[in-house]
């Protein structure tokens, strides 16, 4: 069982964590254990009824998310996450329901549910865990991966325009887009916590270190974990358009909140709604 | 006659669509999630209205696999939810209907059938998603599969339909197509007290802390909704009673013959067949379903020569398959011949076939073209030709 005990960082969430399901199949020097951790201490932060809760990842290393996490939670399909927690939210919109899962799982199978979802403006969040390629399945191209970059399926380099995240979500309707890094905690936590207060659909990208990423790119894991943190340049209100990864040609990754506004959500109007048509009957 | 309420007692003429979705509500559905497509559309838009009346939750989905994914996380929060759909959507959808098996989430997904393969014919019924339906599947499942062949079954199948997913809490699936879901026709309501509207069993939560998602010492899991503690976890890999994953090969064999079980543990309650043999005197079986049923019931009624010569067999519920009813009565009967119509081009009839295998009995295929229903005088005369076949 030793080895199944938290480290002393992790005692204020252990009863958030699954411990006997550790250890955890993230390889060492990922970086998707950090945003576990910021996550469930912000759950913990918010204060509200902890039970509230509910995280529904889809499939992929960060998929495993939910799997983790002592909460209910769902480990559902690939790139199907935002749909089943929209089902879940109509249901019982008491629940603060929250997705966590990759890149590829969200923007690539999963895109078409994230520009709807997002449209709608559901009240649901979205944590997208981007570490710029598909990891579970070995490092093959996402659509995510910089130009120039190697994977499996880009042996010679990379030659699709990644997705600009930020740009996506903000366009396709969501009311609150952040982008943060594994480096940047405490901006994490507290974009989580404004996350769960936020009436609308909420995405926070954060960008993590991937050794699968490293490996294909010929880098060291810590060698990555350098090359990200020289290159992630915090903004005050960034424009969404500002959200391009470029990282093999040297182009900062910009962090920022990119949009924080307010818009009736679908839940608000459909509950109005409701009311409405029922009352002339 | 719709009002703010659920429909209500009495006759009623309705369409075969609009009396699925007056079931459904009656039923308990409060979920419904669907993408427009052609010969469903209908149903969807009845229920669009509708929902709101009855406080439900409706939402057009961005395709049918959200509709799927959406209707499962509906009953994942504990609501009863249905979608509709046709063939093309039906495809999309399937890798979420293993899903709600996976995760034993009970909905209803109804495929108005139309001709495909493809995009084929839109406008036209058939009956060419039965395999699908019944096997469509990455990996085992068995569910169960109702064929409605009349608005008035549409309306009892669609009741039944719910309470049978939230028996087995499962994915359950009516199979209706174009033919049936647009013709007009009665319905009889009957007093709201007199239906039996089943609710899944429940954790409640004095159990929490000491329940596991999965742990049975029967069939069916009782089901723990979100929110209130239970901190239960759900996947799609194959996990233990906790819904952990693991790679176990007991494990592995032990959820899977549970998830098979409820079905032919529940299957002398779920299967449903009509036999008619009044005036038989011959050795030829017919069997048929859903919208074709119909149609051959017409030619049976009118003809007491047909009457004579042909006996038929008509499942209601195609899955799980009343296999055994069907042998005892070709053997008490004397059938020789067993002739399966259906609309495509031999579905069914492989079923049948391989329900009989050791008995002796011949079993021919009439397969109807597609989109192309006949007269009763035509299937008749259809069925004639196939018995001087010798
Ligand atoms: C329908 C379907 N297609 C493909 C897969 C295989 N698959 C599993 S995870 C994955 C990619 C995940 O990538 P991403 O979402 O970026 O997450 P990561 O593993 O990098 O965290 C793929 C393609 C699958 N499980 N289901």
């Amino acid at each position: 069982m030793a080895s199944r005990a938290l480290p002393p960082p992790y005692k204020d969430i252990e009863d958030l964590v699954r411990v006997e399901r550790l250890p955890t199949i993230w390889c060492p020097g990922c970086g998707i254990g950090i945003v576990f951790k910021t996550l469930l201490k912000a759950i913990k932060e918010y204060g509200d009824d902890i039970d509230r809760h509910v995280i529904v990842s889809g499939i992929g290393c960060a998929g495993r998310f939910a799997g983790y996490v002592r909460l209910d939670g769902y480990h559902v399909l690939h790139g199907r996450a935002i749909p089943f927690a929209v089902g879940l939210k109509l249901s019982k919109p008491q629940l603060e329901v929250t997705v966590v899962s990759g890149d590829g799982d969200i923007v690539g199978i999963g895109g078409n549910h994230f520009i709807h979802a997002a449209r709608r403006n559901h009240d649901i969040n979205v944590v997208l865990i981007n570490n710029l390629v598909y990891g579970m399945t070995g490092g093959q191209l996402a659509p995510t991966t910089p130009l120039g970059a190697r994977t499996m399926t880009s042996p010679y380099g990379n030659i699709e325009h990644p997705v600009n995240i930020p740009l996506l979500a903000s366009a396709a309707g969501a009311t609150y887009v952040a982008r943060w890094s594994v480096f940047h905690v405490e901006q994490m936590k507290r974009s989580f916590l404004k996350m769960f207060k936020h009436k609308g659909f909420s995405v926070i990208e954060i960008i993590s270190p991937c050794v699968i990423y490293a490996r294909r790119n010929r880098m060291e894991i810590l060698d990555m974990y350098e090359l990200l943190r020289k290159m992630c340049k915090v903004k005050q209100n960034p424009d969404p358009r500002e959200g391009e990864i470029d990282i093999v040609s040297g182009k900062p990754v910009v962090l920022g909140e990119f949009v924080s506004i307010e818009k009736p959500t679908y839940e608000s109007l459909y509950s109005e709604l409701v009311e409405k048509v029922r009352k002339n009957e | 006659m719709m009002g703010t309420k659920l429909i209500e007692p009495g006759k009623h003429f309705l369409t075969g669509n609009v009396a699925v979705a007056e079931a459904a509500l009656l039923a308990g559905c409060r979920f419904y999630a669907g993408y427009p497509i052609t010969p469903s559309s209908d149903l969807m838009h009845h229920i669009a209205a509708r929902m709101v009346e009855v406080g439900g939750v409706f939402i057009q989905a961005e395709d049918e696999i959200a509709a799927i994914n959406m209707i499962l996380g509906a009953s994942a929060a504990g609501l009863k939810a249905m979608t509709a759909t046709s063939g093309p959507g039906f495809s999309l959808m399937e890798e979420g209907l293993d899903l709600g098996f996976m995760l034993e989430l009970p909905a209803v997904i109804v495929n108005v059938q139309r001709v495909g393969p493809s995009t084929g014919i839109p406008t036209l019924g058939s009956q060419g998603d039965v395999m699908q339906a019944i096997w469509g599947s990455h990996g085992d499942r068995a569910s169960v599969v109702y064929a409605p062949s009349n608005p008035q079954e549409c309306f009892s199948f669609t009741i039944e339909a719910f309470n049978a997913a939230e028996t087995l809490r499962m994915p359950v699936f009516i199979l209706s197509d174009e033919f049936v879901a647009h013709s007009y026709g009665k319905v009889v309501v009957p007093d709201h007290s007199e239906i039996r509207i089943v609710e899944r069993r429940r954790l409640d939560e004095s159990s929490i802390g000491k329940a596991l998602p999965f742990k049975v010492d029967d069939t069916v899991p009782p089901f723990a909704e979100p929110g209130k503690g239970f901190r239960f976890h759900y996947t799609g890999l194959m996990h233990d009673d906790r819904g952990y994953p693991v790679i176990d090969k007991e494990v592995t064999r032990k959820l899977l013959s549970r998830l098979m079980r409820k079905i032919e543990k529940h299957r002398n309650a779920l299967v449903q067949y009509t036999v008619l043999d009044e005036d038989f005197a011959g050795s030829t079986m017919v069997v048929v379903y859903g919208s074709i049923y119909s149609i051959a019931r017409t030619a049976y009624r009118r003809d007491r020569e047909f009457r004579r010569r042909v006996a038929v067999f008509r499942p209601h519920v195609l899955w799980p398959m009343p296999d055994r009813e069907l042998r005892s009565l070709v053997k008490e009967l004397g059938i020789d011949k067993v002739i399966v119509v259906e609309m495509n081009m031999g579905q069914y009839m492989y079923m049948v076939r391989s329900a009989l295998l050791d008995l002796g009995v011949r079993v021919e295929q009439l397969n109807l073209t597609p989109g192309f229903y006949p007269s009763p005088n035509e299937l008749k005369e259809m069925v004639s030709k196939v018995m001087e076949r010798g």
